[in-house]
């Protein structure tokens, strides 16, 4: 072999490489995967799989669904931005910032709730939000936590400058950083939240997300260009959540107890969760929040918070850049620029019966 | 001739060098043109350009709240915390691995402990670090010790073991004294086997410390690269790992330098 032959052969070996890396391409096809992550909210999505309730619905379309646990929440997103999956439950502000912001058109398929107390900021020694000026608070960064904190300052009239600072702080070692006395303050979700304020007698809460009720949305969202390819892919997931819901909020002890023990704690442990968790149940209440007149201000505020922060890329030009559009048709931020789309169609269906 | 009797030339020595980098260069550019076709805000493999464009600034640009360039705070912070950590595992492992290679009391009380000590995997201990050291630098510090020391120690003090028995026996005959022998004899032979262990080191300290940084922080290398791993910005995280390289690449190279300056008996060595 000449050196030349080597080369190109080299070359042309390691581009056949590279190309394998390609996105995932919208076409008509019948397999599916969505992955998920560990939170009340999304409990059901692991009882789908093992119940056997997503295969008979996919079974029903002629197609199949592959529901996938992720450990790690952010690398599921990142999976899914990258190609790997057609699905993903996310928060609406994680959809933004990660795939939106990364020009995966995305459509949020399923509004599955809202947090209601579900994320909080607990102190040691401060009793009130205003009390936190000049101290450090330990959160995960850039996540719904600092969001949060965001919020609270806001409503509180206060910034994040008034602090001394926030420590980036991973959720795995978020209890034992608590557990330390340098740690004052932390912003966190659950079950860590239940569990630190059961463990620790001195901790208060000072805010949670109850008092902004409709902000933290928990969606599954998709690919727009997969489900406009394959509207049988919308059917079948949308067909078989809501089923789990029936079942849920029949309180079905089998299914709940079944998604207690995947979420590592029992029926009382998962009830007191979702009891923070303002589940949509019935498809027209889901319809009804996603189409609320609420929504467009929401994702204002989430957009500037991620502008703010500098998460919607170094290059995001302005808080407007990535467009959403809500199910009347209307669109925030830049209309040329549409990557995150609030669908009630699907949702409407299994309201209507229709599936 | 026999394939294993040619050398490259000096040039065809140097692009052979060469074309390993080239090739994932190319193979990166290839990736990256593929995505960026399919969709152009793609945040996966950003074209080199714009590698080149967000590492400009962040090496220029200050922070707009507290004014400072982020990437030369975050630099500093982690230097410093290897730095540390480091120079206490090596002054450590100096004392202990010279004990052990050199005292018999010492060597009984100590070498199994160590032995045993060096199985353990630091990373594991994490919690009961913060419990015990906070979440502070203390504890980022003391991970980067107890990763790399035993393995420091159990290096050293064999070294010490695989001196020359007629060495000491001939110091001892003109009459030195054990700190003299630890310090005329052992020291100097082992001073340039420390170098090259702390060398060999040098790739777990980096582990432990972007480790550390990924729990809990407010600046380093590793917090930004786990920071801004939140909403993929590759082409921030990809000028974090090139200039982490560089660095390791650089002190790497410092301390080969400082072996052969200062101990010219012991040749090139790796």
């Amino acid at each position: 072999m000449t050196r030349t032959k080597f080369l190109s052969a080299t070359a042309l070996s390691l581009g056949v490489l590279a190309a394998s890396l390609s996105p995932a391409m919208a076409e008509q096809k019948t397999d599916f995967k969505l992955a998920w992550s560990i939170y009340a909210g999304w409990m059901p999505w692991g009882y789908l799989d093992s119940s056997g309730i997503m295969d008979k619905w996919a079974e029903k379309y002629g197609i199949t669904v592959d529901i996938v646990q992720i450990n790690d929440y952010v690398e599921s997103i990142n999976q899914y931005t990258a190609g790997g999956f057609d699905g993903v439950s996310a928060t609406n502000m994680d959809t933004l910032s990660i795939p939106s912001g990364g020009g995966v058109d995305t459509t949020a398929l399923i509004v599955g709730d809202y947090s209601d107390g579900n994320d909080a900021i607990i102190s040691k020694k401060a009793t009130s939000i205003e009390e936190l000026k000049d101290t450090k608070v330990n959160l995960v960064e850039l996540s719904v936590s600092h969001y949060l904190l965001a919020r609270a300052l806001d409503k509180a009239g206060l910034a994040e400058k008034d602090l001394a600072g926030v420590v980036n702080t991973s959720d795995a070692d978020m209890i034992a950083a608590f557990a330390t006395p340098e740690v004052e303050t932390v912003v966190t979700w659950n079950p860590l939240v239940s569990e630190i304020l059961d463990t620790n007698p001195d901790a208060n809460k000072l805010f949670d997300s109850s008092q902004i009720p409709g902000e933290i949305l928990d969606l599954m969202v998709v690919n727009t260009e997969t489900l406009k390819d394959n509207p049988d892919f919308g059917k079948a997931v949308v067909g078989a959540w809501y089923e789990v819901m029936s079942k849920m909020a029949a309180g079905d002890e089998e299914a709940l107890t079944a998604m207690a023990e995947a979420a590592g704690t029992d029926l009382e442990g998962y009830k007191a969760q979702l009891a923070a968790t303002a589940m949509f149940y019935d498809p027209a209440k889901a319809v009804e929040q996603a189409a609320s007149a609420e929504m467009p201000e929401t994702m204002t505020t989430v957009a500037n918070f991620l502008f703010d922060k500098g998460i919607l890329g170094v290059d995001a030009p302005s808080a407007d850049f990535v467009g959403v559009e809500y199910p009347d048709g209307s669109v925030t931020g830049d209309e040329a620029n549409v990557k995150f789309r609030f669908d009630t169609t699907y949702m409407q269906m299994a309201a209507d019966g229709a599936l | 001739m026999r394939l294993l009797n040619r050398h490259p030339t000096r040039p065809t020595g140097i692009l052979l060098a060469a074309l390993p980098f080239v090739a994932v260069l190319i193979a990166y550019w290839i990736g990256s043109e593929i995505r960026l076709a399919a969709n152009p805000q793609d945040k996966l493999l950003p074209a080199p350009e714009t590698i080149m464009n967000t590492a400009g600034r962040l090496f220029t640009e200050p922070n707009k709240r507290t004014g400072e360039i982020l990437l030369w705070a975050d630099t500093f912070a982690s230097l410093r915390r290897l730095a540390f950590g480091v120079g206490i595992g090596a002054l450590i492992s100096l004392t202990v691995g010279v004990g052990i290679g050199l005292l018999p009391y010492v060597r009984r009380g100590l070498s199994s402990f160590v032995a045993v000590l060096s199985m353990v995997p630091p990373l594991a201990l994490l919690p009961i670090l913060f419990i015990v050291f906070g979440l502070g630098e203390t504890s980022k510090i003391v991970l980067i010790v107890i990763g790399i020391t035993p393995f420091l120690i159990r290096d050293l003090s064999q070294r010490v073991l695989d001196i020359p028995h007629e060495e000491i026996v001939k110091a001892q005959t003109l009459g030195a004294s054990t700190w003299v022998i630890a310090l005329r004899v052992v020291l100097p032979q082992i001073l340039p086997r420390l170098i090259a262990a702390i060398r060999l080191s040098l790739g777990a300290a980096w582990l432990f410390l972007i480790a550390a940084e990924a729990v809990a922080a407010e600046v380093g290398l590793g917090y930004r690269i786990f920071l801004v791993r939140r909403y993929l910005a590759m082409d921030i995280i990809l000028t974090y790992v090139i200039w982490i390289t560089l660095l390791a690449f650089l002190i790497d190279f410092a301390l080969k330098t400082l072996s052969r300056r200062a101990f010219p008996w012991l040749g090139g060595g790796l």
